[in-house]
């Protein structure tokens, strides 16, 4: 698959003498590989930039709010991987853009085989697969914390639909823009 | 457990094998000969006391609650096919160790192959499981897949494997049918149970013929026998391991092995004699006719099989003495004939009768060893070949007339055994006249050693006969004893069977003499009518599966997406809607709705469903159906269902924006193909409106149907919070009540995007190519087979196109 990506002629960033200025300096707001200048919505850039943080922290309260309140390893996930859909939109595409640039497939693997392996985990303990454990214990300033083992399967289904929400992107997302950014190239010439 | 531990050592040394191989190949080849050795050992070790009728029992649990187990028994049938498959095994992998090119990939690949088959073969024989046998029984179909095809360069290669491999597991499949009609009859799937109590009646029929059917897929009996002569594109040590020694007398053993159970089934006894003897006899005649000393050979084996078969079936004390001296005496000759031929290919390159010459004074010690194989193989006294042939012939010509055939087609048959015996040795060995004197090297003891000590057995156990009448004597004893006196010996005094055995080698030596003038008389005639030719059927049922498989492909994938969905909606109106209409109340009570937030949300989803009908421009009907499904998401929160309603809100938003993905790609407006036609218009309206209906009613009728509250929630609240720390039950649902569900689903989940990510990069990588190739045309970006992401989509491609 990689190999596949790096073939594609890269549509070169239009880069002209002011285009980097408004680049942000946390590259994991942005991809940095700004999308051409007709096609950019300053407005939208701007609210990525604000919201794109914000909904990953509330994707990672559902997360583990989803014990006691609506929420869950899925609603988390798809929420975290809607806030990558509007850097996408907002940005431009996203291959190696972040600091830790994960590929997709490899976060979903990652996350099926988190699921997986803490489900047997408790056969090492003479339990049954899949059985939870519920963990209490304080914690100075928190006050006590309970942790039910369960929510290892709950990250592994979030990290598992960020990965295949991110190969949508990569594939559906990119991989066509790219494909039309070739030809129109092509059409040009 | 010995037992077990000797199957699972063979097995997981295969596994482990591979690091050694691609270092050294000639050292894993070694290395592997070491496990069966140690198991040709132990079991001659345990011979006193399994002889003396102490079977080894060994059972482990592998399934229990399906009643599945491993349970290895080790009885006088199973040392007799163990000390064959073990020690052939140990001799082979030596005799690989010099034969293969160093380092070559053949070699890397058949070490751990070759160890595994024997793991395999070794579990097969050992089981006193039905379903445990079944397993091993597939597992050698695989290894002899593998190892005939090797790297599957050659189409021969190919096609002979995958002849092998369909043969044998379509006889695999029929023969686990038989085992559960067995099983299920006997109610006990364990071996020694059954065999202890038969059961009866007409399922054990039925049971005896579909294991007959697999037995003679393996063992290459007519009309299947064809796959074993095509599989000799094999290397020649994994030939005679696998399609003369070993595995080809699976069908054999399991004919012996299950007999006691259907002592006095006609329906057992009867085809195994008849096509035992049509084997031995047709494919005796066949082998007369080869050039390939090799193809002779796998000719041979087949006939000797069906000899084999003829015994096992026969089912009487006697015919069992024979028939396991001769499993013993025909692993022993054909191994050594085999790897002699392998030398002989090795040394001079070819195995042509009709290049060979003179072989016989350039290597002594090697036609010596093979004179003595083929002696035991054509009867020749003092040989093993010679006393198991004549129990042979003294079981048939005892009895009534019918046995009197039988014993008359044996002879028949022998006397072509003999005769491709000396057309062996003359092929191989003669210096024949007109043909220059073929160049060759000696070659290295350790491909001699391999293929001298089988003959050496063979000679051996001959005079020693008593040995034998002990080793085999107490399986055969489960059967009607009609002769208890009859004792394996060289000399029985002068009597028919001898008789038998002098006309089978004068014939043999006056048929090999005129073979020339035979061959010619026969090819004289017309060939064989193509229904009797097995090869030619067997290409023919294959091409016609072919062809059915691309017609019914090619009727049910239409390759439309609006014909799918109309079949998928079809079939819930033909079969639960009618349903539905037979049985179902429709509740007169229900409300009309219970919030009333639902009127407003239900009149928007269905002002939305319109407005998704009538859209001209595909974008608009995208986000007329995203519209709905936030409508249902608001319907969801209205019912109380917060976890839902995320949910949809969620996968709603995502799908709409894949669609918009897509249709980036796509025409903007709907084509007109779809208009134009009213009827079809028409058809698609009724099939959906029924469709929403049904689904609506059943929806109705589904949830007025329940009376109480049902228990499993009721258990699920009860439990949440203490069972699985959850106060939101749903959650609870998801990770800790129903988390296999889960797991399962998002394994699901991780398939599918990975498949369709695939799909998608692949057929992008294929367009780029096609660009490259046809430069010109490659700019018309409004072509949508540039836009098509997946196949699901295809059906737009179509009408876009039209």
């Amino acid at each position: 698959m990689t190999s596949v990506d790096k073939q594609q002629p890269d549509p070169e960033p239009q880069v002209t003498s002011w285009s980097g200025w408004d680049a942000p300096s946390e590259r994991w707001l942005l991809s940095g590989f700004p999308r051409d200048g007709r096609e950019r919505a300053v407005l939208l850039e701007l609210a990525a930039r604000i919201v794109f943080p914000t909904v990953i922290v509330f994707s990672l309260y559902l997360l583990f709010a989803g014990h006691d309140r609506p929420g869950g390893g899925f609603s988390g996930g798809l929420v975290a991987s809607q806030a990558f859909v509007l850097r996408y939109l907002a940005g431009g595409r996203m291959d190696d853009s972040a600091r830790v640039s994960m590929r997709p497939p490899v976060l979903i693997g990652l996350g099926l085989a988190i699921a997986v392996v803490t489900g047997f985990l408790p056969l090492l303990f003479g339990g049954t697969v899949l059985e939870s454990e519920i963990l209490k214990f304080a914690v100075p300033v928190l006050g006590e914390i309970k942790l039910v083992t369960s929510i290892f399967l709950d990250i592994g289904v979030y990290l598992l639909i960020v990965g295949a929400v991110l190969d949508l992107l990569r594939t559906l997302g990119s991989g066509i823009e790219a494909d039309a950014a070739a030809a129109e190239r092509e059409g040009m010439r | 457990m010995p037992l077990l531990a000797l199957v699972a050592l063979h097995l997981l040394g295969a596994i482990l094998l591979p690091t050694v191989a691609v270092r050294n190949t000639r050292a894993a080849f070694l290395v592997a000969a070491v496990l069966p050795a140690v198991g040709f050992g132990w079991i001659v070790m345990r011979l006193p006391a399994v002889l003396g009728g102490q079977p080894i029992d060994e059972t482990l649990a592998w399934a229990p609650r399906l009643g599945l187990e491993f349970s290895f028994r080790l009885d006088p049938l199973a040392v007799v096919m163990g000390l064959l498959v073990t020690g052939i095994g140990a001799l082979v992998l030596v005799y690989s160790a010099y034969y293969f090119g160093r380092g070559s990939g053949d070699a890397r690949r058949s070490a751990p192959l070759l160890l595994a088959f024997a793991g395999a073969m070794l579990g097969l024989v050992l089981v006193d499981d039905l379903i445990a046998l079944y397993v091993f029984w597939e597992l050698t179909t695989i290894c002899s897949f593998l190892l005939v095809g090797q790297a599957g360069i050659s189409r021969e290669s190919r096609r002979a494997a995958l002849q092998a491999l369909l043969l044998t597991t379509l006889g695999g499949l029929a023969m686990l049918l038989g085992f559960v009609v067995l099983g299920e009859t006997a109610g006990t799937y364990r071996i020694s149970e059954l065999l202890a109590a038969p059961p009866s009646g007409p399922p054990v029929v039925v049971a005896g013929v579909l294991t007959l059917v697999g037995a003679f897929t393996k063992s290459a009996q007519i009309p299947f026998h064809n796959w074993l002569p095509a599989a000799m594109v094999a290397p020649t040590p994994i030939s005679a391991y696998l399609h003369a020694a070993s595995m080809v007398k699976a069908g054999v053993f399991l004919i012996a092995r299950l007999g006691p159970i259907f002592v006095g089934v006609a329906a057992w006894t009867v085809p195994s004699v008849v096509l035992g003897l049509l084997t031995m006899i047709v494919c005796g005649w066949r082998a007369l006719r080869e050039y390939d000393l090799k193809k002779l050979l796998a000719y041979g084996t087949v006939s000797q099989l069906g000899f084999l078969v003829v015994l096992q079936g026969a089912e009487t004390y006697v015919t069992i003495v024979a028939g396991l001296t001769m499993l013993l005496a025909h692993g022993l000759f054909k191994a050594t004939l085999f790897l002699v031929v392998g030398i002989i290919d090795h040394q001079t390159g070819t195995r042509d009768v009709r290049e060979l010459s003179g072989l016989g004074k350039r290597m002594p010690v090697l036609a010596t060893i093979a004179g003595l194989a083929a002696a035991s193989m054509a009867g020749v006294p003092p040989m093993l070949g010679f006393v198991g042939k004549e129990a042979a012939f003294e079981a048939f010509t005892e009895g009534g007339p019918l046995d009197q055939v039988v014993g008359v087609g044996l002879l028949v048959g022998s006397v072509f055994t003999v005769a491709y015996s000396l057309r062996l040795m003359w092929g191989a060995f003669a210096t024949k006249p007109g043909i220059d004197a073929t160049e060759a090297s000696s070659p290295t003891w350790w491909l001699t050693i391999p293929a001298l000590v089988p003959a050496l057995f063979g000679l051996v156990l001959g005079p020693a006969s008593p040995l034998v009448d002990s080793l085999v004597g107490p399986y055969a004893a489960r059967f009607d004893v009609d002769d208890p006196t009859y004792y394996l010996a060289l000399w029985h005094g002068f009597n028919l069977p001898l008789l038998y055995s002098l006309i089978a080698l004068v014939g043999g030596i006056l048929v090999h003499r005129s073979t020339t003038r035979l061959i010619e008389a026969r090819e004289s005639y017309p060939e064989n009518p193509d229904f009797l030719n097995a090869q030619r059927g067997y290409e023919r049922i294959m091409a016609l599966l072919e062809r059915t498989a691309v017609a019914v492909t090619g009727r049910t994938q239409a390759g439309s997406l609006p014909t799918y969905v109309g079949i998928i909606l079809l079939t819930v109106l033909a079969i639960p809607g009618v349903a539905l209409l037979a049985g179902a109340e429709i509740p007169t009570d229900a409300p009309l709705w219970h919030h009333p937030l639902q009127v407003p949300l239900a009149i928007a989803v269905l002002v939305a469903v319109v407005g998704v009908v009538r859209a001209q421009r595909r974008l608009t009907a995208v986000l007329m159906v995203g519209f709905i499904g936030y409508g249902i998401g608001g319907l969801f929160i209205v019912d109380g269902g917060p976890d839902l309603a995320l949910a949809q809100f969620l996968v709603e938003t995502l799908t709409l924006v894949a669609f918009v993905f897509v249709l980036r790609r796509l025409p903007i407006r709907f084509s007109q193909s779809d208009t134009a036609s009213r009827v079809l218009r028409g058809q698609k309206m009724l099939v959906a409106v029924a469709g929403g209906v049904f689904v609506a009613a059943a929806a109705m009728i589904f949830s007025s149907a329940r009376q109480a509250p049902p228990v499993a929630s009721q258990e699920f609240i009860a439990r949440a919070e203490d069972g699985a720390g959850a106060t939101n039950i749903v959650n609870a649902i998801l990770v800790d009540f129903r988390a296999f569900d889960t797991v399962g689903e998002i394994a699901v989940l991780s398939v599918a995007a990975t498949g369709v990510a695939s799909l998608i990069i692949a057929s992008r990588f294929e367009r780029r190519r096609e660009a490259i190739r046809r430069k010109p045309a490659s700019d018309d970006i409004t072509d949508p087979a540039d836009a098509v992401p997946e196949p699901k989509v295809t059906p737009y491609e179509q009408e876009v196109r039209e």
